[in-house]
């Protein structure tokens, strides 16, 4: 299990696998969503650190496993795009079944999906 | 093939309980990850990229019809409708969710399948020879002792918390199909000069960081004597093996460090202190568990089926599938067939639910309801008539399952690589596919012969990368994807490491790469001088050569 990484370099978001049913969740303004647009961005050090801390807590709690932050680059709709080709395709889905693709939808799921 | 009795049965159906209770435990917050991640180890679920992940043990290969259906129906019901057959001769589902994974465990015991040592250090599920059986260059069949040695192995107490991985295949035939020379330990039959059969025993081979070809610790081994024998190596690499550093754990090292001839004179000394009566298996026993793999209700048929000739004279597409995925059967009038799961352009080893269903229903109507998998991620129906391939082919033709590569340059063997694996430096399957589609003109294939591609997506050589004729490794280099070309691997009796051919090159790159190194071959191979044997012959300065041709070409 990682733990987060205050150092990162940023802007950053925090990630995860669901607990239960494995998903890679973002953490979002209200617990954790599938969607990578409603990701929480650190755009600064103190924001990371409060993810770092949040992220150490929802594993604490057992609703993730796998929680970590991850460096990122904002689209031209301010959404995040991973800086590193690993977390891309995490967040996306292989990259050979663009029919599991991670459909982004409004379907934050809060804590526990 | 085997079937559990009621012990083997009770044994599977208390595991899967024990795992429901601490799945339970695990997802009410009573075990930490920490705590539940060797508990699912221990029971084939990992943690990957996207999802859990579920490796489903298939010993030696070998699946009944009944089996691969309910894979099959776990597929859609479970997971996302399809699964992934591994160099391990295993299957993994990719999406399953941990809260369903004791429902799926029940499910596999009610087919006598079970997930039990398919990861942690331990002896992991036992492989063999996919035609064992079959072929006619066989001693004897490598499926009985292979299955004593998964029922010695399962659950054994001394050796359930060994220092790395093992990993045993067998083989009964001179030909290696099994790779047993790339094994911690490898079995082979043979046969002494007095005539009596016994085994071959070979160490310290593996791949991963740090690949090594096995070396033989007893050339002869009396047959009773094996559990015994197995047992002095497993406690002595037990006790020796490096615990310190995990890159250093596997017997491999040991062998390395010490040497073959000091670890044989500790496994012999350890040897004479076991008393073998106690260990190596009741002949009663070893006759119940072989008695299991009797050969099928055969039909007494011509050697040669006249319908089958007349099919393949009418039709080439047929006598080309027959030619590539067609392998002899020491049973006149019958044939075994290479199901290919390398349709151009596919994930090599991928079946949808509706394809593992077809390839059962097919098995059950033509080869005995038996099914192999083979550790270059393709199905075997063992046993079929010469008469029946032409309908047969049709059939496989109806489900996608009909491509005639087997052993050529498309049938490529690839890992997940980082499109599913957490530990994965880069992607292997869109290299695996790119490389199908370059090279998909079915002329072209068998105008080349036998190649075999071997890709792994990390150091680790899930895809075997090191004894592939050419091997293709995937690397990050300065935050991209990079692939590393070796050449002149084997995996069989004649094993060897490919060697580093050039510096790394760009996803993009690999197929002009590979075709440089393919047209190398054609314009200095000898009449019908297989890949591999011409570059045994020629060395790899030209393909060196070709190959940093095409990289500076790919730079200016």
């Amino acid at each position: 299990m990682s733990s987060p990484a205050p150092r990162i370099a940023l802007p950053a978001i925090l990630i995860a696998n669901d607990l239960r049913n494995g998903d890679v969740v973002v953490r979002a303004a209200a617990g954790w969503s599938r969607d990578p647009r409603e990701a929480v961005i650190a755009h600064d050090r103190a924001a990371a650190e409060r993810l770092a801390a949040e992220a150490a807590a929802e594993l604490a709690a057992n609703r993730v496993v796998d929680a970590y932050l991850i460096d990122v680059t904002l689209g031209d709709a301010g959404e995040p795009v991973p800086n590193h080709f690993r977390e891309r395709v995490k967040l996306r889905g292989p990259s050979i079944r663009p029919d599991l693709a991670r459909v982004p939808g409004r379907t934050s799921t809060g804590a526990r999906t | 093939m085997y079937r559990y009795d009621e012990f083997d049965d009770a044994f599977v159906r208390d595991r899967v309980a024990q795992f429901r209770d601490q799945v339970t435990r695990r997802l009410s917050g009573g075990l930490t990850e920490d705590e539940f991640k060797p508990l699912r180890l221990k029971n084939g679920v990992y943690l990957q990229l996207h999802a859990y992940m579920l490796r489903i043990a298939i010993p030696y290969g070998t699946l009944s019809a009944r089996q691969m259906r309910q894979l099959a129906r776990i597929a859609e019901t479970y997971d996302r409708g399809y699964g992934h057959f591994t160099t391990r001769q295993n299957l993994q589902f990719n999406w399953p969710k941990l809260r369903d994974i004791p429902d799926i465990l029940e499910l596999l015991a009610d087919v006598g399948m079970h997930c039990i040592q398919t990861s942690g250090n331990c002896i992991r599920n036992v492989t063999a020879d996919h035609f064992a059986g079959v072929a006619a260059d066989e001693i004897e069949d490598p499926r009985p002792v292979a299955e004593l040695i998964r029922q010695w192995s399962s659950l054994h107490p001394e050796f359930d918390y060994l220092p790395r991985k093992f990993k045993i295949a067998v083989t009964g035939a001179t030909h290696d199909r099994a790779a047993i020379l790339a094994h911690d330990v490898g079995i082979a039959i043979v046969r002494n000069a007095a005539g009596e059969i016994g085994y071959r025993i070979i160490v310290g081979g593996g791949l991963g960081r740090t690949p090594m070809i096995g070396k033989v610790v007893r050339e002869f081994l009396p047959k009773p004597e094996l559990l015994a024998y197995l047992e002095a190596m497993m406690r002595v690499y037990n006790l020796e093996g490096r615990r310190d550093n995990k890159y250093k754990a596997r017997v491999k090292i040991l062998v390395h460090e010490i040497g073959i001839e000091e670890f044989r004179a500790r496994v012999e000394a350890e040897y004479a202190t076991i008393d073998g009566s106690a260990t190596n298996a009741d002949p009663a026993e070893a006759a119940r568990i072989a008695a299991y793999f009797a050969p099928p209700a055969y039909e007494t048929l011509p050697a040669e089926s006249p319908a089958f000739a007349a099919a393949k004279a009418a039709n080439p597409a047929f006598a080309a599938w027959v030619e590539n995925n067609v392998f002899p059967h020491r049973q006149p009038g019958y044939a075994a067939l290479t199901i290919s799961l390398k349709a151009i352009g596919q994930p090599p080893g991928d079946a949808s639910a509706a394809q593992m269903r077809a390839v059962a229903d097919l098995a059950e109507r033509y080869s005995f309801g038996e099914i192999r998998v083979t550790h270059h991620q393709n199905l075997v129906l063992p046993h079929v008539r010469q008469a029946d391939l032409f309908a047969l082919w049709q059939a496989l033709g109806a489900a996608d399952l009909a491509e005639a590569n087997v052993g050529l340059i498309t049938d490529i063997i690839a890992c997940p690589g980082l499109d599913y694996c957490a530990l994965a430096t880069a992607r292997s399957i869109p290299i695996a596919q790119a490389l199908a589609k370059r090279f998909a003109d079915p002329a072209r294939q068998r105008e080349i012969g036998p190649l075999e591609i071997k890709i792994s997506g990390c150091i680790n050589a899930c895809g075997h990368h090191h004894v592939g004729h050419i091997g293709i490794l995937g690397l990050e280099k300065r935050g991209a994807e990079s692939y590393q070309i070796t050449l002149g691997g084997d995996a069989t009796e004649n094993a060897a490491l490919g060697e580093i051919i050039g510096p790394g090159i760009a996803a993009e790159a690999v197929p002009d790469a590979i075709e440089r190194l393919v047209e190398t071959y054609l314009a200095l191979r000898e009449k019908d001088e297989p890949f591999i044997a011409a570059i045994r012959r020629l060395g790899l300065a030209p393909f060196k050569a070709a190959f940093s041709g095409e990289v500076r070409h790919a730079a200016a």
